[in-house]
């Protein structure tokens, strides 16, 4: 089984990447970059991370998600993050990332955002 | 038959990403028999793989001949965790906050802040016979 699994679904014109496993140095970070610029290839740039399976990260993890987010906003989309663990919330307040990330409990509320 | 009160497991691994994965399942291990905690344990196992991460990709540059060793000492009041490689060193005095708003969209540079965050003392020494080793301490 892969490190991290993801699977994409379109809600209106924002595309929710459902995730779950770790995002980790290797495999799992290489997954997410993938997902990311395949969907900037295909001009899909109102993404929603949904990280409530996201049980691990480490900092390469934490890394691969700031690049997407300085990739996206690149290209003048918007990157987002739903359910996240409470660890991940955890790691994200320390690095002060909170600060910088757009973060939802609700998937409504959150796609209400792009709007 | 006397309490075991001093334990010292070693692993010598080969410079790839699966040895991270490797020393954190050894330090998951001696961790569940010192009875460490869960909220505990998230950090040792984060701190372990940092310093695995670095010693592996920047120490020894993913050069499978060159190994990094890892070892886990634990007594009745901590639990010391080194990983040394063969690379050519660095200063952490040179890598910068993370948390400085203007590094915050830097793409790497937080596994030290982690492995600091996360334990108790964290230092790094330079071997005689070249390569850095990172001591990690957990009180218990």
């Amino acid at each position: 089984m892969a490190e991290l699994n993801i699977s994409e679904r379109q809600a209106g014109d924002v595309y929710v990447l459902d995730m779950s496993g770790k995002i980790t140095i290797g495999e799992g970070s290489v997954a997410l970059r993938t997902a990311i610029r395949r969907l900037l290839e295909e001009g899909k740039k109102k993404i929603l991370l949904n990280l409530g399976g996201v049980g691990y990260i480490d900092s390469s993890g934490i890394g691969e998600l700031v690049s997407s987010f300085t990739a996206i906003n690149k290209e003048g989309g918007q990157l987002k993050l739903l359910n996240l663990t409470q660890k991940l919330q955890d790691l994200l307040a320390i690095t002060k990332l909170l600060t910088v990330f757009d973060v939802y409990e609700n998937e409504a509320e959150a796609l209400n955002s792009y709007k | 038959m006397s309490e075991v009160t001093e334990e010292k497991t070693e692993l010598v691994l080969p410079s790839r990403i699966e040895s991270i994965e490797e020393a954190a399942v050894k330090a998951a291990q001696v961790a569940e028999r010192l009875g460490i905690d869960e909220a505990a344990m998230f950090g040792i196992d984060l701190a372990v793989r940092e310093a695995v991460t670095n010693a592996v990709k920047h120490g020894n540059k993913l050069d499978e001949t060159k190994n990094v060793s890892v070892s886990f000492r634990s007594s009745t009041d901590v639990f010391v965790i080194t990983v040394i490689d063969q690379g050519a060193g660095f200063n952490p005095v040179d890598v910068p906050d993370p948390t400085d708003p203007q590094n915050l969209l830097k793409s790497s540079g937080r596994g030290i802040f982690f492995m600091r965050n996360f334990m108790d003392e964290v230092e790094w020494g330079k071997m005689s016979e070249g390569g850095t080793i990172v001591r990690l301490v957990k009180k218990l």
